[in-house]
C-alpha cells in the first residue's frame, strides 16, 4: 500500500480552482518532487498535505490514516519553508529543539536529539547561536534539521533553496539528498527548479494549471516527455518546423532537406506542417554513429559556458542549439563559419 | 555648506528653545520656595505630601492594569487579524484612532450615563467598580498607541509563516501566542506599555469626573492652591514621562533581529 495517497485532490479558492482533482501515490521512503511553474498549484497541494489550507475535495493518506481533516499541529510531519521561519527568541539549539519540548519530551533525551541534528547537518557548537548570526545556508541547515529533529512521519520542503545563492543551492540540495536517504524519510520537494527536481528526486511530478502533465522518474521525464508542456520546461529543447512530404514513408522536409522521421503519427496529412522536438546534446557538429540525418547551417551564436559550449546553428528557417565539449586544445567554433551536424531520426519527438 | 549648516543650526536651536525655555523657567521657579536663595523645598513638600505619595501609587497600580487589559486585548486582536482576517485592517486602523478624535470628556460622561448607580451595570456604584471602569477608558484612551505598537512589532516578523513553522511541529494556538509570538514582539509590546503608563500617569479628565484619587486630579488639585510645588510636580512628571520614553529606546535595541547574515 502506498505510504502517501492523495485521491482527486481539488482546490478552490473563490471562481479560481488552483488544483483540479489530483491524484498521486508513493511508497515510503521516496523523494518525490512537485514540479511546476509559479501558480501551477504544487505549493497549495503540499500546503493541503501540511494542513494548512482545507482541501475542496479529495482525500489526503499518510501511512493508511485519512489526514485530510486533521490539523497541521496533528499530522506529525516536518517542513521546511522558503523563508526559514527560525523562531528569532530562541537560539539554534532551542529552535532545534521546540518540537521535541512540545511534545514533552525530557530534557536530557532532548539535549541529546539536539547534538545528534546539529551534527547530522554538520554545525556541532552552533546550538548557542541566535538565528541573526547564520548565514541563510547555515539557517535553512537548523530549519531542515528542526523539521527533521521529532521524527516526522513525513518531510515537506517547500522551496527551501530559493532564498539561497548558487553555489549554496547546489551544496544544500545534496546535503538534503543525502539526509533524506540516510534516514528513508518520505520527503516531497516544491520547486520550480527543474534542474533541482532533476538531480535531488526518485519521482518528479510535473504540474501546470493544476493538473498533472506526468508523473515519472527524472530520466523518463526528461528523456520521454508525455506533453509539449513537459517537454518545453523540463530542459532545452529544439524545435524544427517541418513539412509533411509523405505520411506513407513517413518523410518531411526541414528547410529544404529531406528527412525519415518514424515517430510521425500515421494520420499526418500530406504538405501538413509538424513541429519536431530534440534536445540539445542530441545533436552533433559533424557525423556520429547511428545519426542518419545530416543537415548543414552556420553557426549563429556561441556561448562559452566553461566545460561546454552552447552553439545555435542556423538551418534557413529553423536554428536549431547544441552542445560541445570545450577543448583545451583547440580554438571554439566560429560564428559565421559552416557546419554540418548530425542526429539520429529515432530521438525526434513529433509534438 | 557652511550656510545651510548655519541655519539647520539655528532652526534646530530655535525649536529646541521652544520646549526647554519653559522648562527651565518653571525649574527655576521651583527652586525658589525658600526667599533669597535656591532650594529644594517645594519637592521636599510635594514628597511629604501623604496625597502625593497615595495619588501616585494609585495611578501607578491603575496604569498597571491598564497595560495588562491593554495587551490582553490588542495583542490577540492584532493577531488574528494579521493571519486570518487581514481585510479587516484598515476598521480595525479606523477603530483605534476613534479615541484620538473623541474627547475624554464625551467618553466619560456616556460611561456615566451607561454605567451610572442606577443603570443595569452599575460600575459607579461601588470605588471597584469604578476603577474597573476607569481601568477600562484608560485601555480606550491608550489604544491608538498600543495598537500601533504591537502592530509595528508584528510587521517585523513574519507571524503566518513562524505561526505555520509552529503549528507543523505540534504547537497548539496557546503555544504559539505564548512562546514564539509574545517572545519577539515583546520589545514592542513594552515601548506600547510605558505610552499608556505615560497617559494614564497624568490624565485628569476621566479620574476627575469618575472622582477618582488619581495623580492627575491631585496635579490640577494642588495647582489651585499653592505657588511653588506645582512647578516642582510639572518636572516630576516630566521626568516620570520622559524616563518612560527613554525606557522605549533602551528597549528598541533588543529588538530581534530576523534577516540573516549577508556574508
Amino acid at each position: 500500500m502506498a505510504f502517501l495517497d492523495v485521491q482527486n485532490l481539488t482546490k478552490t479558492f473563490g471562481q479560481t480552482t488552483v488544483v483540479k482533482g489530483v491524484s498521486f501515490a508513493f511508497d515510503k521512503g521516496e523523494f518525490i518532487s512537485l514540479l511546476g511553474p509559479s501558480g501551477c498549484g504544487k505549493t497549495t497541494i503540499l500546503r493541503m498535505i501540511a494542513g494548512f489550507e482545507k482541501p475542496t475535495s479529495g482525500s489526503i493518506e499518510v501511512d493508511g490514516q485519512d489526514i485530510t481533516h486533521l490539523k497541521p499541529n496533528q499530522r506529525q510531519l516536518g517542513m521546511v519553508f522558503q523563508a526559514y521561519a527560525l523562531f528569532p527568541n530562541l537560539n539554534v539549539g532551542d529552535n532545534i529543539g521546540f518540537g521535541l519540548k512540545i511534545a514533552g519530551m525530557a530534557t536530557e533525551e532532548r539535549r541529546a536529539r539536539i547534538d545528534e541534528m546539529l551534527r547530522l547537518i554538520g554545525l556541532s557548537g552552533f546550538d548557542k547561536r541566535y538565528p541573526y548570526e547564520l548565514s541563510g545556508g547555515q539557517q535553512q541547515r537548523v530549519a531542515l534539521a528542526r523539521a527533521i529533529a521529532p521524527r516526522p512521519r513525513m518531510l515537506l520542503l517547500d522551496e527551501p533553496l530559493s532564498a539561497l545563492d548558487a553555489k549554496i543551492r547546489v551544496s544544500l540540495r545534496e546535503e538534503i539528498r543525502a539526509i533524506q536517504l540516510d534516514l528513508g524519510i518520505t520527503t516531497v520537494f516544491v520547486t520550480h527548479d527543474q534542474e533541482e527536481a532533476l538531480s535531488i528526486s526518485d519521482r518528479i511530478v510535473v504540474m501546470n494549471a493544476g493538473n498533472i502533465e506526468q508523473l515519472g522518474a527524472p530520466h523518463e521525464i526528461y528523456n520521454k516527455p508525455a506533453t509539449r508542456f513537459v517537454a518545453t520546461f523540463v530542459g532545452q529543447l529544439n524545435s524544427l518546423d517541418a513539412t509533411v512530404l509523405d505520411p506513407a514513408t513517413k518523410t518531411v522536409s526541414i528547410d529544404g532537406q529531406s528527412v525519415v522521421v518514424p515517430q510521425l503519427p500515421a494520420d499526418a496529412a500530406a504538405n501538413a506542417s509538424s513541429v519536431l522536438t530534440l534536445r540539445p546534446e542530441m545533436i552533433t557538429i559533424g557525423a556520429r554513429d547511428g545519426n542518419d540525418i545530416t543537415l548543414s547551417g552556420t553557426i549563429a551564436d556561441v556561448t562559452f559556458l566553461g566545460s561546454v559550449i552552447r552553439l545555435r546553428v542556423a538551418l534557413g528557417r529553423n536554428t536549431v542549439s547544441l552542445d560541445t565539449f570545450n577543448d583545451q586544445r583547440i580554438a571554439p567554433p566560429a560564428r559565421g563559419e559552416k557546419v554540418t551536424i548530425s542526429l539520429a531520426s529515432k530521438d525526434l519527438l513529433v509534438l | 555648506m557652511k550656510a545651510n549648516k548655519f541655519w539647520a543650526w539655528l532652526t534646530f536651536a530655535l525649536g529646541a528653545a521652544y520646549f526647554i525655555v519653559p522648562l527651565l523657567a518653571t525649574f527655576e521657579f521651583s527652586l525658589r520656595m525658600r526667599r533669597g536663595e535656591y532650594s529644594f523645598d517645594a519637592y521636599a513638600s510635594v514628597f511629604a505630601d501623604p496625597y502625593f505619595a497615595s495619588s501616585f501609587s494609585y495611578s501607578v497600580v491603575i496604569g498597571l492594569m491598564t497595560i495588562v487589559v491593554g495587551i490582553l486585548v490588542v495583542v490577540p486582536a492584532v493577531y488574528f487579524v494579521r493571519l486570518r482576517m487581514p481585510w479587516l485592517r484598515p476598521l480595525m486602523e479606523f477603530i483605534t484612532l476613534l479615541p484620538l478624535v473623541i474627547p475624554a470628556l464625551v467618553l466619560v460622561y456616556g460611561y456615566i450615563r451607561l454605567y451610572n448607580s442606577s443603570s443595569i451595570i452599575p460600575f459607579t456604584g461601588s470605588a471597584l467598580g469604578t476603577d474597573i471602569l476607569l481601568t477600562c477608558a484608560y485601555v480606550t484612551l491608550a489604544l491608538p498607541y498600543m495598537y500601533r505598537a504591537v502592530d509595528n512589532g508584528m510587521r517585523t516578523i513574519d507571524i503566518g509563516t513562524l505561526t505555520e513553522a509552529a503549528q507543523i511541529m505540534g504547537a497548539n494556538q496557546a503555544q504559539i501566542i505564548g512562546r514564539i509570538i509574545l517572545p519577539n514582539i515583546l520589545v514592542a509590546i513594552l515601548s506600547g506599555a510605558f505610552l499608556t503608563f505615560a497617559i494614564v500617569i497624568g490624565e485628569f479628565t476621566i479620574a476627575s469626573l469618575l472622582n477618582r484619587p488619581a495623580f492627575g486630579p491631585y496635579l490640577v488639585g494642588i495647582g489651585t492652591n499653592r505657588a511653588y510645588e506645582p512647578a516642582a510636580l510639572a518636572i516630576i512628571s516630566f521626568i516620570i514621562t520622559w524616563g518612560a520614553m527613554g525606557m522605549i529606546n533602551v528597549l528598541g535595541r533588543f529588538a530581534p533581529r530576523t534577516s540573516a547574515r549577508t556574508d
